[in-house]
This record gives C-alpha cells, structure tokens and sequence, in this order.
C-alpha cells in the first residue's frame, strides 16, 4: 500500500485543438480536446494535463472553455500550463475547474509569481515546469520551446522552486522531447534525489519501456507522454500493465 | 438541498461538478451565506490550502457558527481540507480548528527509512477499517486522489473508518454520528469517488 505512479497524457491545445509537437516545432492536428480527455479517463488516465500554446492572445480565451467543458464530465485531476503569467491567470483557471496550474516562463521572469501564487492557492496547485538542455557538463533551463537559453543550472532551479512552494515539478528534457528515445533519467534522477515534493518526467516517451525507465531509473513519480498515446500506438491500460508487470505501484 | 461551503478557497466547482453529474436532479449550490447553510439539508465542506488562511476566510465570512451548527445535526461531508479544520488543532500555523473530532492535524515527516514524497499526491489505497454507508459499493483497498501535505492524528481510534499509508499509517477516513470526513478528494477519485459522494447524497443518518 503506497501512492501509485501516475500516468499522464499530455495534450497540446493551440486555438482550441489538441496538436503534438515534434520538437516543439512541427505541429500536427490530432483532435477535439474535451473528446480526447474523455477517452483518456475511460482508460484510466490518473491525470490529464493540457499545455496551451496558442501564440495569438485572441484565442487565449478558448481553453478556459475547453477546461469548463472537460470539468464537467470528468473527475480526476486536471493540469493546465502555458502562458500563465499572474495570480489572475492561474485563479482564472482554477476556477473553470484546473485543479493545478503550470507555470514555466513567469517562474523565470518572476519566480515571486511562485511564492505568491502557492501562498493564495496552495502549493499542491502550483507545478512548476522546467525545460532543461544538457549543455557541456550540466542542465541548463531553457524557454520558448527550447529556443531560449537562460544561463540558469536546471537542478539550482529546481531547489529554488520549491523553496518558493512548488508542490510539483514538470521536467521536460528539451534533448529528448520528441525524439522517442526515452526520457532524460539522469536529470530526473538528480533532480528526484534533490527535492522531496513529486516529480513528473516528460520529453522522449517511444515505448513503454521508457515509462518504467522514467520511474525506475529516474526516480519520477510520474510520467508524462503525448504523441504515444494520442497517435493510438499504445493505450493507456496497456502502459499501466506493462508497468505493474515490471513490479510498478500503480492505479488499477 | 445541498450546500457546498464557498469561502474562497479551493476548487469548489469540482465538487459541484461531481454532484451535479451524479444527480441531476438534487438542488445543490455553493454557498458563503450562513442562512442557506442553516437551511440546507446536507453539507459538503471541502477544503485546499493552508489551514490558518481557510480559518481566517471563514471567519471573515462568518461562516463557523452556521457549520459548527449544521455538523450537529445535518449530514456533513468534510474533504481535506474540510476535514482537517473539524479537528482540534493543527500543527500547521498552530491553528485552531472547529474541535467537533477528537485529535491534531500532523505534517508528514520524512525519514531515512522509507523516502516519501511531500505533499502526499496521487492514488492510495484506502483499506476499510469499519464498515460505513458511505462504504457501499466500494471495496476496501480501493484507490482514491489524495493531495496533502497534513493529515489527522485521530484520539479516539473507535472513529477512523478508513486509513492509508505515506512513510506511515495514517486515517483518511473519519465517521462520527452524522459527519463523515475524507483525506482523499472524491471528487477527483473517478467512479469510486463519485460513488462515495452518490452514498453521501443518499444516506440516511
């Protein structure tokens, strides 16, 4: 009897419309996000998280609709990140029914917004999520999909998050997003040993090996995938036994 | 006629949402006004966040006289949060609580034997340590959503219905006369959390 390890499937939502990135760049339509969310929770998703990149602040609006929708019909957690930049975003969210909310960017440009925002709502709604890169011999945190270095050590940040209040940490390894090649388990590992609130891999997932990898080796407490789940190759009940196989805690 | 106690705090729509799913036909509100608690027919108390903030925020409200009345009578569900605050006191900000459940509010600690995370987030089981209504249709050892990083030191053992495991045996289900009070959050535990909530709606105290 212990917490199970969590399956999440992660979907990208730009101008209301589930994408998945391929590098964070390419992106290709998979679908109507309130509909994948249901069949998600029918095959037993622990948690659903949304990643809003819509680019244009016009269409900014419409996941607050999306997470209203998905609230209603669905009762197991749910995450939203991307672009949150103030208390007023996230209690906006909470509001039309997220249960924790991402913060990415802001927490870089203002980690004040962390300790501000997790003293109002409570840690467990704060997730701050971490994009690090592997330059020479160290994590460095990145932005904008990648494309921004920040000179700042991932595993400095990750301490320094959660001393904020941070209740979780989202660690997407911006090498492997994409790629298929399994997660950055040396990162999460590092990062795992290093902080005592729960840590979520992300970046890499190709097979469901590297789900048990993420929790075996990189000592995640849960692990986080899109396009593998989205694109059909695997469901989410065959991830959970392939995972209690493997002599993994997880939710039945 | 439902009330969920409104005081700021928390993701009351979740809970609202999960009543309204599984009975339509239930008039149920969120609610900060003491008058509509008093009259109300059940209770639903939920709770998220740091204790000493939730306890000014339904002071400012003037809100627990009303509750501290209804949990005498009325059928009472208290979640987390709303669980923690019908206790005695609580380790986190030494605060009081409503003192209607024997015991203290405890931090998990984290040790050298078992490494456990804080908060406590994710499914855990929940073994069954007495039988209870709100126990239909659920199996003991049954897994439900939990996020804290507190939980109940209870006094009086006679009171615990359900208990789970983090680094430690802890109660996260409490029943005493018409109130029953989870850990774990029903309202985001899917078909077994609904069901609990669907024994709540029907019990008869």
């Amino acid at each position: 009897m212990t917490v199970a390890k969590r399956i999440i499937p992660c979907l990208d939502v730009t101008d209301g419309r589930v994408v998945k990135g391929i590098n964070f760049v390419e992106l290709k339509d998979a679908g109507d996000p309130v509909e994948i969310a249901k069949q998600y929770n029918e095959q037993g998703a622990d948690e659903i998280t949304f990643l809003d990149i819509t680019a244009s602040s016009d269409n900014r609006g419409l996941i607050f609709d999306i997470i209203e929708k998905v609230a209603k019909q669905i009762f197991i957690p749910l995450t939203v990140g991307g672009g949150v930049r103030s208390c007023d975003d996230i209690r906006n969210l909470l509001n039309a029914g997220a249960d924790k909310v991402g913060i990415n960017t802001s927490a870089i440009n203002n980690p004040d917004l962390v300790a501000e925002s997790s003293a109002r709502f409570g840690s467990q709604a704060i997730v701050v999520a971490i994009d690090a890169k592997k330059v020479d011999n160290h994590w460095e945190v990145f932005t904008h999909g990648g494309r921004n270095a920040t000179g700042i050590d991932a595993i400095m940040w990750a301490e320094k998050m959660v001393s904020l209040g941070a209740g979780e940490l989202l660690i997407t390894s911006m090498d492997k997003d994409g790629t298929k090649t399994g997660f950055d388990n040396e990162l999460n590992k590092f990062i795992s040993e290093k902080v005592d609130v729960p840590i979520i891999a992300s970046g890499g997932v190709g097979n469901l090996q590297h789900l048990v990898d993420g929790v075996k080796v990189g000592g995640a407490d849960a692990v986080l995938a899109a396009s593998i789940f989205h694109y059909g190759e695997y469901q989410i009940q065959e991830a959970k036994d392939y995972m209690a196989k493997n002599n993994i805690q997880i939710r039945l | 006629m439902i009330a969920i106690i409104d005081y700021g705090v928390g993701n009351l729509r979740s809970v609202h949402n999960a009543v309204k799913f599984i009975s339509p036909h239930t008039k149920s509100f969120i609610t900060s006004d003491p008058e509509q608690i008093l009259k109300a027919d059940r209770i639903i108390f939920p709770g998220q966040g740091a204790m000493p903030d939730c306890v000014r925020e339904l002071e400012k409200r003037g809100l627990s006289d009303a509750l501290k009345e209804a949990a005498k009578i009325k059928p009472f569900l208290g979640i987390c949060l709303g669980l923690q605050m019908l206790f005695e006191k609580s380790e986190e900000g030494n605060q009081k609580g409503f003192g209607l459940l024997p015991g203290k509010i405890k931090r998990f600690k984290l040790s050298d034997k078992e490494r456990i995370k804080i908060p406590h987030m994710g499914w855990n089981n929940v073994m069954q340590s007495k039988p209870h209504p709100l126990w239909n249709k659920i199996e003991t050892g049954s897994q439900f959503y939990f996020v804290h990083s507190y939980y109940a030191e209870v006094s009086d053992k006679d009171l615990v219905v359900g208990y789970s495991e983090h680094g430690e045996d802890f109660a996260c289900a409490i029943a005493k006369d018409n109130i029953f009070a989870t850990q774990f959050h029903p309202e985001k535990s899917a078909q077994l959390g609904l069901q609990l909530l669907k024994n709540f709606i029907l019990w008869d105290i």
